[in-house]
């Protein structure tokens, strides 16, 4: 039985549905990230696990107990904010234990607790401080310092590292990571960072409209995504969509693409899914992410299924590590990731190497996964 | 050579910035005209001004006007001075400034972060109250103090007062709170904090420039009100400004203008003390929800 438990969640906003049945779970100890396009209704499901909003349908349980019409208090939840939500007027400690002081806990052991998490987070110096006096990064160490000293059963992250520079987000990922290693608190967070979904993220649920459109580790959304959208959204280049013709010859199938200036592409795949014969003559959407399309010498050794052409390369950039290759198959620009190092040049043609076992279709119609 | 023209640029300027200092003082000293007129007349023997060089200075200085309109004139039937009236003034405009500020404060809070199905058709009616001329109000509030049995006494004129202020102090601080972040309430909410708790604790605290600017503009309005004094308040409970207008317009006897001067800026210290002491945070105040967006 899992920790976190969603079922069936539904939230309307006068008469705009927000969130239309989403089915979600997390083990105990989990972390679940969020993730969605803006408005996608990532924050109102937070909320309405906070119990900040009143749901309209479903239910929500924590270990075993519905929570649904408990006050956002009782529900033994604490959440940190994008804008971290610090109480102007008081003090650092002021705000790290306002909560205990609204429970009457004893002013002693209000500040033994409030020690023992600034020293965690150390900011045991800044805690005479007013929020106003205090950096972006120290604001956020406090606000989670006030979710901290909760001790709940789940902690709430709306997207509490988008309003920190680049450098800092780094360091308070790696930071908040830690924590969640040494409390083994069961954690649901929301993101808009590509990154900080796949480090961080036990599991990742992938929203769209309001409707769940994925949810599964980040090696599943990543490898396997369930439909185009998902696809699309996860990874950073973005994984190339290409429009492609099937072709059944014989017991295989082969796919095929018009190219400007060049023959069309035509590549073999043996390892196709089953369902893709039954496109045979119609397009689909052939998916490969850049680091499966690279120069020969760059491919996976490992792969069993590699199929080379002579590509066209209109635009390379460098980026340190690694080069990026731009060409164009099908009418779509096509990112192909190469190593730093090959031999490549805008207005010539390289041989590059399509990974097909890490390959994806995907019906144009539907936009679900052909498998 | 560019000195010398340099030179005579900052001469240019000199000049200039002389005049326009000119032109501020003439303007402030005429500004300030009508309350010297005033000062100066109102510590002078009634002879002096019959004389009829209102703007001179005293040629004989005297507090005896001062003390006349404090607490002998004859206003009304009784010769007490506007004393008691100024303490009826008290005793309407603190209350009533107190209670309508905080029930604005509360109603800004309601309206903007524990909002409720049709929360802005109320916020609209509150507001038009704002639009309604004192004297519509009149008789449909004469005929629910009577019905109350409030007509004639200060609680009366408290709670029209107060009726009648909130519309402005909910207009003030709903714009004030609709900048105050959400997320602060949400926040409270989740560390237990109750309605009058987070209101008290959370909001309060941050309020003060908007509790300047209501107050100050609740004290002028209320207490400069000759209307509602006039007309629900009898000799028991009559505020400063009608027992000034009293004062000033009795017929019997010589005009005493010296104590009607002396009578006039004792009704107008109050809300300049008012002004002196919160004056500085009223231009904050006004500007803080333009600033903090
Ligand atoms: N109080 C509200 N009243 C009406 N509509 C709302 C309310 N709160 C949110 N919405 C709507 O619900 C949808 C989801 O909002 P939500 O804040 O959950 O999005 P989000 O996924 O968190 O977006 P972002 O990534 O920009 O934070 C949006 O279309 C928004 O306009
Ligand atoms: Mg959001």
């Amino acid at each position: 039985m899992s920790f976190l438990q969603i079922r069936n969640l539904e939230k309307t906003f006068g008469n705009v549905k927000v969130l239309k049945g989403i089915d979600l779970e997390v083990e105990e100890g989990g972390f679940l990230v969020l993730v969605g396009p803006s408005g996608c209704g990532k924050s109102t499901l937070l909320n309405s696990i906070a119990g900040l909003e009143a749901i309209t349908g479903g239910s929500i349980s924590i270990g075993g107990k519905a929570i649904d019409g408990l006050h956002p208090s009782q529900r033994d939840i604490a959440m940190v904010f994008q804008s971290y939500a610090l109480y102007p007027n008081m003090t650092v400690a002021g705000n790290i234990g306002f909560g205990m002081e609204i429970r009457g806990v004893a002013k002693p052991e209000r500040d033994k607790a409030i020690a023992t998490v600034a020293e965690m987070l150390q900011i045991g110096h800044l805690l005479d401080r007013k929020p106003s006096q205090l950096s972006g990064g120290q604001r956020q160490r406090v606000a989670i310092g006030r979710a901290l000293v909760r001790k709940p059963q789940v902690f709430l992250f709306d997207e509490p590292l988008s309003n920190l520079d680049a450098k800092l987000r780094v360091d308070m990922r790696t930071e908040i990571k830690r924590l969640h290693h040494r409390m083994g608190t069961t954690i649901v967070y929301v993101t808009h960072d590509q990154i900080e979904a796949m480090t961080l993220a036990t599991k990742i649920a992938v929203l769209k409209d309001g409707v769940l459109q994925q949810s599964g580790t980040p090696a599943e959304i990543y490898n396997n995504p369930a439909n185009l959208f998902v696809a699309d959204f996860m990874g950073s280049p973005a994984m190339n969509l290409i429009p492609v013709t099937i072709k059944r010859n014989g017991s295989g199938v082969s796919i095929s693409t018009p190219r400007e200036e060049q023959d069309p592409l035509v590549l073999g795949v043996p390892n196709a899914p089953a369902g893709l014969s039954a496109h045979d003559g119609k397009e689909v959407i052939f998916g490969i992410r850049p680091e499966a399309l690279t120069d020969r010498d760059g491919a996976d050794r490992n792969a069993a299924n590699v199929a080379e052409s002579e590509c066209l390369i209109e635009v390379v950039e460098p980026a340190g590590s690694d080069t990026f290759a731009v060409t164009r198959l099908g009418r779509k620009h096509v990112t192909a990731r190469l190593r730093a190092d090959a031999n490549v040049a805008a207005g010539k043609k390289t041989k590059l190497a399509f990974n097909l076992d890490k390959a994806v279709f995907f019906d144009p119609a539907s936009g679900l996964r052909i498998v | 050579m560019s000195m010398p023209s340099a030179d005579n640029a900052t001469q240019v300027n000199k000049l200039a910035r002389g005049l326009i200092y000119i032109v501020l003082i003439l303007f402030a000293i005429y500004y300030l005209l009508p309350l010297y007129v005033m000062i100066v007349n109102s510590v002078k023997p009634l002879s002096e001004i019959r004389e009829g060089n209102m703007l001179a200075l005293p040629r004989e200085f005297t507090l005896d006007p001062w003390y006349t309109a404090w607490s002998t004139a004859q206003i009304g039937v009784q010769a007490t001075g506007l004393k008691p009236y100024f303490i009826n003034s008290i005793l309407m405009a603190v209350p009533a400034v107190a209670i309508s500020t905080l029930l604005g404060a509360l109603n800004g809070f309601v309206l903007t972060k524990w909002r409720f199905r049709g929360d802005n058709l109320v916020f609209g009616l509150m507001l038009l109250a704002c639009f309604i001329p004192f004297q519509i109000a009149l008789i449909p509030a004469a005929r629910i103090l009577g019905m109350l049995g409030l007509a004639g006494t200060t609680r009366g004129l408290v709670l029209v007062h107060v009726a009648y202020g909130l519309g402005f102090t909910t207009l003030f601080f709903r714009n004030y709170y609709a900048a105050f972040p959400t997320e602060l309430v949400k926040a409270a909410q989740i560390d237990g904090a109750s309605f009058f708790q987070i209101f008290r604790r959370i909001l309060l605290p941050s309020s003060a420039p908007i509790i300047v600017v209501t107050v100050i503009w609740q004290f002028t309005n209320i207490w400069n009100d000759f209307l509602f004094g006039a007309s629900f308040g009898d000799f028991k409970s009559q505020p400063m400004t009608v027992a000034l207008n009293n004062l000033v317009s009795s017929s019997s006897g010589v005009k005493e203008y010296n104590v009607h001067f002396a009578g006039a800026i004792l009704a107008a210290l109050p809300t300049l003390f008012v002004y002196i002491v919160s004056g500085r945070y009223f231009v904050r105040g006004l500007m803080a929800g333009a600033v903090k967006g």
